[in-house]
C-alpha cells in the first residue's frame, strides 16, 4: 500500500541538461528518488555524476530540463534545498584553520542553527563516526579515513533529509571504508535518503538500493544490483584462455553467445547459453578455462565500454 | 542594497564570523605585528631621514608621514587579506565551495570576505595611528574615528583586492595588481611627500584613479587639525568607488566560483 506521501519522490530530473560551451556534460538525464532509497550513481570518470550532483546541491545553474528537489525547483529555491540537503565532496574541503570540533560549529552557524543546539549536535555527531576524542586536535594531523569522517559529520550537521555522497570513501582503507557504510546503513535506517557516486563497484553492492549506471551524460542503465548483474550479465561467468591460435576457433564455438575480451582472455556470459559450456569442452586446445558468478564490474564494463576515460 | 543585490542578507555575517574566530586564534600576534612596522618607518625615516629634511609643509618630517602610515595601513591590510589570503580560502582550502554548500550563497561569502578585509584595515589602522599618537604625532581623541574611516576606506581596497582575487588563473599573478597599482600609490599618494611636488599631471592622475590619495589627505586634514571642507570630496570619491568595487568584485566572484 502506497500512500501520497511516500509516493512523492524526493528529487525528480527531467531532461536534465548541463552544457559548457559545446560540450554536454549531462545531457538529458531523467530519474527520480523515493524518500528512504539509497542510490548510486555509476560511471566512468567523466560521465557526469558530479555534475549532475552540483546541480543537485545549487551550485551549478542547468541549462535545460527539470530538476525539484523536495518538490523544490533548485534555481528557485537554493536556501530552501540547502536547508535540508547535506552533501559529502569529493575533496575534503574542510576548514584547516580551525579545530575538529569548530569544524561542525562553524558549519552549523552557516545554517543558522542555534549555538546550544550546534554544540551539543556536533558532540553526538563525532561520537556518531567515532571522532569523539579528536574534538580538539587540528584537522590537518588527522588521518585520511577521519578526515573522511569528519566531513561525514559535518555533511549531517544539519540533520538533512537529504544526503548526497561524492565518491565518499575513495583513497581510503578497507577498515575505513567499511566504517563509513556502517554508518551510512545506519542513516538509511533512520529514513534518510541518500544518493552517492562511487567507482567501487562493491560499494555500490554493499550500500546501494538502486544503481543509475551513467555513461556520456545520460542514464544508460537503472534497477538494484541483482537486477542489473541478472539483466546485463546473468549469473555466470565463463573465463577461457585458448591456447595460441585457437582463438578464431573459439569464437566460432561461442556462437551468438555474449562474450568480451580481455586481453587474450574471453569472458563469456553463460547462463544465456548453457550449450556454451558443452561445446566450449569439447575444443581440444582450450589451455583453461574457469566458472565464476557474475558481478557488477561484469555489467559496468559491458554497458561502459573498456576504453580508458579521463 | 537588497534592491540591487536581492541575493544579500544578513548570512554574510556568518562567513565574516569564521575569519573572526581564526583571527583571535593568533589575537596578539595579530594585534601587536600591526605596530611594528610604523614604528620601524617613524624611526627610520621620520627621525634618520627626517634630521636632512627638517620641515616639510612647515611641520618635522615625522609629524607629516604618520597619517601616511595610518593610511598605507588601511590600504594593505584589507588588499591583501582580500588577495592572499582570500585565494588560498578560495583555491587551496575550498572554503568557499564549502560554504555554498548551504544556505549561505556567493554574494554573501564574497560580502562577508571584503567586510572582513575592512575589519582588518579598521584593526591595523588603529594599532598604527596608536604608534602615531604614542609618539605624541597625533591627538588621542581621533582614536574611535580611526577604525571606524578605516573599515570605510578598508571596504573599497579589500574589493579592488577581490577583484584581483577573481580574476588571476595562479597565486603568482597578484604580483602584477601589487607592482602596477599598490605600491605606486604607497609611493604616489602624498603618504612620504607632499603631492605638490610633482608635475601637475602626475598629481591629476594622482587624485583621478589612486584611492590611497583620498585616504591620505582625509587622514592628513583630520589628524595634523587641518580641517577645511576639500576632504569631504575625497570622502565622496572613496563612498562612491567603494561601492562599485564592491559590487562589480561581487559579480566577478560569482562568475568564477558557479560553473
Amino acid at each position: 500500500m502506497t500512500t501520497a506521501a511516500q509516493a512523492a519522490p524526493l528529487v525528480v530530473a527531467e531532461g536534465l541538461v548541463k552544457r559548457f560551451g559545446e560540450l554536454a556534460a549531462v545531457d538529458g538525464i531523467n530519474f527520480s528518488i523515493a524518500p528512504g532509497e539509497v542510490v548510486g550513481f555509476l560511471g566512468p570518470n567523466g560521465a557526469g555524476k558530479t555534475t549532475t550532483i552540483r546541480m543537485l546541491s545549487c551550485n551549478s545553474p542547468r541549462t535545460g530540463g527539470r530538476l525539484d528537489v523536495f518538490g523544490l525547483d533548485v534555481a528557485r529555491h537554493p536556501r530552501e534545498i540547502k536547508a535540508q540537503l547535506g552533501v559529502v565532496p569529493q575533496d575534503n574541503n574542510y576548514d584547516p584553520d580551525l579545530s575538529v570540533f569548530e569544524n561542525l560549529l562553524v558549519y552549523a552557524r552557516y545554517f543558522g542553527i542555534p549555538r546550544r543546539v550546534a554544540r551539543q549536535r556536533a558532540g553526538e555527531l563525532l561520537g556518531f563516526v567515532h571522532l569523539s576524542d579528536k574534538s580538539a586536535e587540528r584537522v590537518d594531523e588527522l588521518s585520511g579515513g577521519m578526515k573522511r569522517r569528519l566531513i561525514l559529520a559535518r555533511g549531517l550537521i544539519n540533520t538533512p533529509r537529504l544526503l548526497v555522497l561524492d565518491e565518499p570513501t575513495t583513497g581510503l582503507d578497507p577498515q575505513a571504508r567499511r566504517l563509513i557504510w556502517e554508518r551510512l546503513r545506519e542513516l538509511r535506517q533512520r529514513g534518510v535518503t541518500i544518493i552517492i557516486t562511487t567507482h567501487y563497484m562493491d560499494e555500490a553492492e554493499q550500500i546501494c538500493d538502486r544503481l543509475l549506471i551513467i555513461d556520456n551524460g545520460r542514464v544508460i542503465a537503472t534497477g538494484s544490483p541483482p537486477a542489473l548483474i541478472a539483466e546485463h550479465a546473468g549469473q555466470e561467468v565463463l573465463e577461457v584462455v585458448p591456447e595460441g591460435g585457437a582463438s578464431g576457433a573459439l569464437e566460432a564455438a561461442l556462437g551468438e553467445c555474449r562474450f568480451q575480451k580481455l586481453g587474450d582472455k574471453f569472458e563469456v556470459f553463460a547462463s544465456d547459453c548453457p550449450e556454451a559450456l558443452g561445446r566450449i569442452r569439447k575444443q581440444a586446445r582450450l589451455t583453461s578455462y574457469s566458472v565464476r558468478r557474475a558481478t557488477l564490474e561484469d555489467v559496468f564494463i559491458r554497458l561502459t565500454g573498456r576504453e580508458l576515460r579521463d | 542594497m537588497r534592491r540591487f543585490f536581492p541575493a544579500l542578507s544578513l548570512r554574510l555575517w556568518r562567513v565574516w564570523h569564521r575569519n573572526f574566530i581564526v583571527f583571535r586564534r593568533s589575537f596578539l600576534v595579530n594585534f601587536l605585528l600591526p605596530m611594528g612596522e610604523p614604528i620601524l618607518y617613524l624611526v627610520a625615516m621620520g627621525y634618520g631621514l627626517g634630521v636632512f629634511i627638517r620641515e616639510i609643509d612647515g611641520m618635522p618630517y615625522a609629524r607629516f608621514i604618520g597619517p601616511g602610515l595610518v593610511s598605507v595601513a588601511m590600504m594593505y591590510a584589507a588588499f591583501f587579506e582580500c588577495t592572499y589570503s582570500s585565494f588560498i580560502r578560495m583555491i587551496f582550502q575550498r572554503t568557499f565551495d564549502a560554504i555554498i554548500a548551504t544556505p549561505v550563497n556567493v554574494e554573501e561569502v564574497v560580502a562577508g570576505e571584503i567586510f572582513w578585509g575592512a575589519t582588518r584595515a579598521a584593526i591595523n589602522s588603529l594599532m598604527v595611528y596608536l604608534v602615531v599618537v604614542l609618539f605624541g604625532l597625533g591627538p588621542w581623541w581621533l582614536l574611535p574615528l580611526v577604525p571606524v574611516f578605516g573599515f570605510v576606506c578598508g571596504v573599497l581596497f579589500a574589493s579592488l583586492g577581490m577583484i584581483a582575487t577573481a580574476l588571476v588563473p595562479s597565486i603568482d599573478f597578484f604580483n602584477y595588481p601589487i607592482f602596477l597599482f599598490i605600491t605606486p600609490m604607497f609611493l604616489f599618494s602624498g603618504t612620504f611627500f607632499p603631492l605638490s611636488t610633482l608635475p601637475k599631471a602626475v598629481q591629476a592622475v594622482s587624485y583621478a584613479a589612486l584611492p590611497l590619495t583620498h585616504v591620505v589627505r582625509i587622514n592628513r586634514g583630520l589628524i595634523l587639525g587641518h580641517f577645511s571642507p576639500a576632504p569631504l570630496g575625497s570622502l565622496a570619491w572613496i563612498l562612491v568607488v567603494g561601492a562599485a568595487a564592491f559590487f562589480t568584485a561581487i559579480a566577478l566572484m560569482k562568475r568564477r566560483l558557479i560553473k
